[in-house]
């Protein structure tokens, strides 16, 4: 099966559970499982090619100019940690199905496992590092939901918090690394990376970028001193930890260790930071979870530890250490979820998980006991048991290491790691199912069915397959530790064996087992002792942390920004004027290379009328009728300019714009106050102003400045000039760039003006549906009201007026391609005689005679644009390529046809809906409780014979 | 003619800051108003002036004003009409829900040590 397809799986179907809730328990779980036991068959077809030694790639360039290719690999440690992650994941959902209550939302569950699981093996199986890490943020997040799955329990919401907080900015850390080692090696491909060991060691990066991804790794892989997440997550239900925390998620860091392996180890650096970390996570973690009485706690920090101990495997840098690593990686995975299910089975059947109240349970649960037996004592190192087996090896390469010069350090402190995790295991044993059988259990515990003690007792007949016959898997893991080796060194080991002789590496396993079992003797007054002693609690300090971190960033934030937009403009400002002349004193300034035109006596008396606007504006800002006149006077002038200055498209536009913005200004000054009061003191006012000269010398002086030279390079504006009639089909330049050579931006354009419009519908709508509803209706407007608001020589003059203004606008779209006009100008045109109508007619009666809604129509125009850009893909063209023809109808002279103009309809539609819903929604506030709307376009009328007044007049 | 296209530019900004700075927001949407006409007319001479010379091709015509940043401000105008109107709207339902038109926070709700 294609790479692509084992990792897509996963998340293709982690869509199903979700839909599938409503059809049962047993269908959702049942889904689940055929999902992943389709990705792992399609897994195991690729087995004989792995077994070859051949690397199994796909490849497909995403984003190429990034160097984000979609890569994927398969080697022998892909395929090790992929088999893991969905067989393990297989015997997990076959257990979370008889785990789960009735009252757990199980399509949720199997929804969140399988994104995990795709994103797992979406790690395992990248061959580029930015893809890993998309994937690798992607278990942070997707582990997150799992650990968070009992939103009800708030120990699962600070845990799924905390192991995102601390994975997650491990993960921002291994982003920078990630680059770092792309840009010494030249590539984002593993293949090309793990080339480069020479090249990427002797770089000066190499030890920034070390720490980087180390960060990383250490802290998905809860490796001292970012331990202490791992514990939390715990209050996930049972199968997540039993998944996340023996093959996955905490594999996830060592697989990386492992992957990156043949590039990064091997200095004195990789060496002391990775060793170090390792050894002490393994011992910490040993004896803290000696102390624990939650069965779940306990295992959590035996996991910790034993991450440690395969870190520390790793940071040697010899090959035996790497093989090591991977069986241990193999072991731990088996026996450490067989654990976390049997502690999941004593749960759910005695539902409690506390040591101290449980024991004796061997009677109770036969079946459950030897799983757990068996897993425990294996884990404990003890012979014919596979933790036996990899737990000697890493005895024997610790009697080989030798940190900080001790050659006694290692292998002391990895005995009495080994010593601890003995004395942890025994109790578990011990403690939970040895001793007499109690009568004070909250439930009478009994073994589960075999849904639940199937899948464990799988894994421990693993167990002890292994550690009788190491033979069988001897090959495969000198086949995985070889493809974590690359071509570093070679493998010297041959064998896997039980025996090896009366090397040291056995009398420390006996130490360790007799140690652990005297431990357990004295373990009572141990016990007190523990719980005397002061330690830190990580909880505590991490809290510590975040609550430091949250109030740097409060006095921070609250600092600039404290609710005072108009100092946040004022700030603003400031900064773009200051950016702006520390470019400009430091930029170069070339000569003048244009010559100045002659000013003529019209255009310095727009100048004036603009300027005068403009001054007026600021000066009579508070009568905010007068003010919006000033605009408009402003936006005619600027207009007129644009047509002085061969825009002809651009005045059209800006003037219609004009219209209908005052008019919405208009609308929503009839319920602001109509003056704005003096608030500022004169120091504020000389402030704001001195911070608007300069603002306005700075655009001012860089308007100057390029107006007076070319452009620095060849503008590509002689393209458009060139191929506008040629390729487009149309002599108005503007109006075929915007339908055709930049049509993509025009249709974005159309989309986010809709998107407006319907923004400013929704608020209305709120706002009318809210306490302000009844506020509008019993208001009293604030000037007089005219006695005849819709005078009949106005709804004469519109109705007239209409055809032609809509003839017009017909004409300014027809002729758009090749005079000025199109879409956007007819569009507003259209608008305003539209919105003319409801001025002259009322509200009421033209909503009347409104036969589409606007939505319909943004709605049409949008779809219009894009079915034309679609258009093109039936012929074979990119979307939105244009053609054009030319026709000739008799009578008619010869015209053109181009599908640009169907798009222009989209834009002109658009534009239509678009401005039509937003005066609308503001009239709609208009409207109030004692003011009918009135079915009639006007209040007085003589040939109507009403004995009543269509309108109640109201007073001031 | 440049100075003119130029201090214009200027002026247009100046007034635009100095209403945007303002403490209620009607002076404040119509100082967005008059920087939208300083931004458009900005980006418009970045194609340098030209009189009598619209992009509209005739036959035998050389001389034409560069039509690219034409066609960028003409939906840049169309834009900012629907940015006008959703920020009129904006300001409209906070004055309707509150009974005040003040742009900055009332002091209580500033938090932090803020002065």
């Amino acid at each position: 099966m294609s790479l692509f397809l084992i990792v897509a799986l996963p998340f293709l179907g982690a869509l199903l559970p979700g839909l599938m809730n409503s059809a049962g328990r047993q269908a959702c779980a049942g889904l689940t499982f055929t999902v992943s036991l389709t990705a792992f068959i399609g897994l195991l077809t690729n087995l004989p090619s792995v077994l070859a030694g051949e690397v199994v790639t796909a490849r497909v360039d995403w984003i190429p100019s990034l160097g984000l290719n979609f890569t994927l690999m398969l080697d022998g440690l892909g395929f090790f940690f992929a088999f893991l992650i969905l067989g393990i994941g297989l015997l997990i959902i076959a257990y979370a199905r008889s785990y789960l209550s009735r009252d757990d939302n199980m399509g949720e569950f199997f929804t969140y496992l399988l994104l995990f699981q795709g994103a797992m093996v979406g790690i395992v199986l990248s061959d580029n590092i930015l893809l890993l890490l998309v994937f690798w943020e992607l278990t942070s997040l997707s582990s997150f939901l799992l650990i968070g799955y009992w939103k009800h329990l708030p120990e699962g919401r600070q845990g799924a918090r905390m192991a995102l907080t601390v994975t997650g900015m491990g993960g921002l850390a291994m982003i920078g690394g990630m680059l770092i080692l792309g840009q010494i090696a030249g590539s984002y491909d593993l293949s090309v990376i793990l080339q480069n060991r020479e090249l990427i060691q002797a770089d000066p990066l190499y030890v920034p970028a070390l720490l980087l991804i180390l960060l990383g790794c250490f802290t998905k892989s809860a490796q001292f001193p970012f331990h202490f997440w791992l514990p939390h997550a715990m209050a996930a239900p049972t199968p997540v930890s039993a998944y996340l925390h023996s093959a996955t998620m905490v594999k996830a860091g060592i697989f990386l260790m492992a992957r990156m392996w043949p590039v990064l180890s091997g200095t004195p650096e990789w060496f002391v930071i990775v060793t170090t970390a390792g050894l002490i996570t393994m011992f910490i973690g040993a004896v803290i979870a000696l102390f624990k009485h939650d069965l779940k706690a306990l295992l959590a920090f035996s996991t910790v530890s034993h991450l440690g101990l395969i870190t520390m495997l790793l940071g040697t840098g010899t090959t035996f250490g790497a093989m090591a690593a991977v069986f241990h990686i193999l072991n731990h995975a088996t026996f450490k979820a067989a654990l976390f299910m049997s502690a999941g089975i004593v749960d759910h059947e005695a539902h409690t998980r506390d040591i101290r109240r449980l024991g004796g349970l061997r009677h109770l649960m036969p079946i459950t006991f030897v799983i757990a037996t068996l897993a425990a004592l294996s884990m404990a190192g003890i012979p014919l048991l596979n933790g036996f087996l990899s737990k000697e090896m890493m005895l024997e390469e610790a009697t080989h290491t030798a940190l900080f010069g001790a050659w006694w350090l290692v292998p002391a402190l990895a005995t009495l790691g080994s010593l601890f995790s003995a004395a942890y295991c025994f109790r578990l044993i011990g403690h939970t199912f040895l001793g007499p059988v109690r009568d004070d259990y909250p439930t009478k515990p009994h073994d589960p069915g075999a849904g639940m003690w199937l899948p464990p007792a799988i894994l421990v007949m693993l167990v002890v397959v292994i550690g009788v016959a190491p033979f069988l898997v001897q090959d495969f893991v000198f086949l995985v530790a070889k493809s974590v080796i690359g071509g570093v060194g070679e493998l010297e080991v041959k064998y896997i064996k039980i025996w090896h002789g009366l090397v040291p590496a056995l009398f420390m396993s006996i130490a360790a087992v007799v140690g652990g079992l005297l431990l357990m003797a004295i373990f009572t007054p141990l016990l007190r002792m523990w719980d005397a002693a002061p330690r830190p609690e990580a909880k505590t300090i991490f809290e510590a942390i975040i609550a430091a971190v949250v109030a740097l960033a409060e006095r921070l934030i609250y600092g600039l920004h404290n609710g005072a937009f108009s100092r946040y403009g004022a700030i603003m400002a400031i900064t773009v004027i200051g950016a702006g002349y520390y470019a400009w004193v430091t930029g170069t300034v070339g000569p003048t290379t244009r010559e100045m035109q002659p000013m003529t006596p019209m255009a310095v008396a727009g100048w004036i009328m603009l300027v005068a606007a403009t001054l007026g504006m600021v000066f009579l800002h508070r009568n905010r009728l007068m003010s919006l006149i000033l605009i408009g006077i402003a936006g005619l002038m600027v207009s007129v300019g644009f047509v002085f200055f061969s825009a002809p498209d651009l005045a059209m536009t800006q003037i219609t714009v004009e219209v209908v913005t005052i008019i919405l200004l208009l609308l929503a000054l009839n319920f602001l106050p109509n003056q704005t009061p003096v608030e500022s003191t004169v120091m504020r006012r000389t402030r704001d102003a001195a911070i608007a000269v300069a603002g306005g010398l700075a655009a001012m002086g860089l308007a100057w400045h390029f107006l007076l030279r070319e452009a620095v390079t060849t503008p590509i504006s002689e393209f458009h000039l060139a191929n506008s009639y040629k390729g487009g089909g149309g002599t108005n330049v503007v109006n075929v760039i915007l339908v055709d050579f930049r049509g993509f931006d025009t249709y974005g354009e159309i989309i986010v003006l809709g998107i407006a419009a319907l923004l400013i519908y929704a608020l209305t709508e709120t706002l009318l549906s809210g306490p302000v509803r009844a506020r509008l209706l019993n208001r009293k407007p604030d000037q007089p009201r005219a006695g005849d608001m819709h005078p009949t020589m106005m709804v004469v003059l519109t109705r007239v007026i209409m055809p032609v203004v809509l003839m017009v606008g017909f004409y300014i779209f027809l002729r758009g391609h090749n005079e000025p006009g199109g879409g956007f100008i007819a569009g507003l045109v259209v608008s305003i005689a539209v919105v003319m109508q409801y001025m002259a007619s009322g509200f009421g009666w033209a909503s009347a005679r409104l036969r589409y809604p606007y939505h319909g129509i943004i709605g049409a125009g949008v779809l219009i644009a894009g079915l034309t850009g679609i258009g093109s893909w039936f012929v074979a063209k990119p979307f939105l390529t244009s053609d054009f023809t030319y026709v000739r109808i008799p009578p008619f002279q010869e015209f053109e046809l181009a599908t640009a103009a169907l798009f222009d309809l989209g834009v002109f539609l658009a534009v239509v809906g678009a401005v039509m819903l937003s005066l609308e929604s503001f009239s709609r506030l208009a409207r109030r409780a004692h003011v009918k709307d009135s079915e009639h376009p006007m209040d007085i009328d003589p040939s109507r014979d009403d004995t009543q007044p269509a309108v109640v007049k109201e007073g001031v | 003619m440049e100075l003119l296209v130029a201090s214009a530019i200027g002026v247009l900004t100046a007034g635009g800051i100095y209403l945007m700075l303002r403490l209620r927001t009607f002076p404040v949407i119509l100082g967005i108003s008059l920087l939208t006409y300083a931004v458009n007319v900005f980006l418009f001479a970045s194609g340098r002036l030209a009189i009598g010379g619209p992009p509209i091709l005739r036959d035998g015509v050389e001389f034409y004003s560069d039509p690219l940043p034409q066609a960028l401000v003409l939906t840049a105008i169309v834009i900012s009409f629907g940015m006008t109107a959703v920020v009129v709207m904006i300001a409209l339902g906070a004055y309707l829900g509150a009974d005040d038109d003040r742009v900055d926070d009332p002091a209580e709700t500033e938090r932090g040590d803020a002065t």
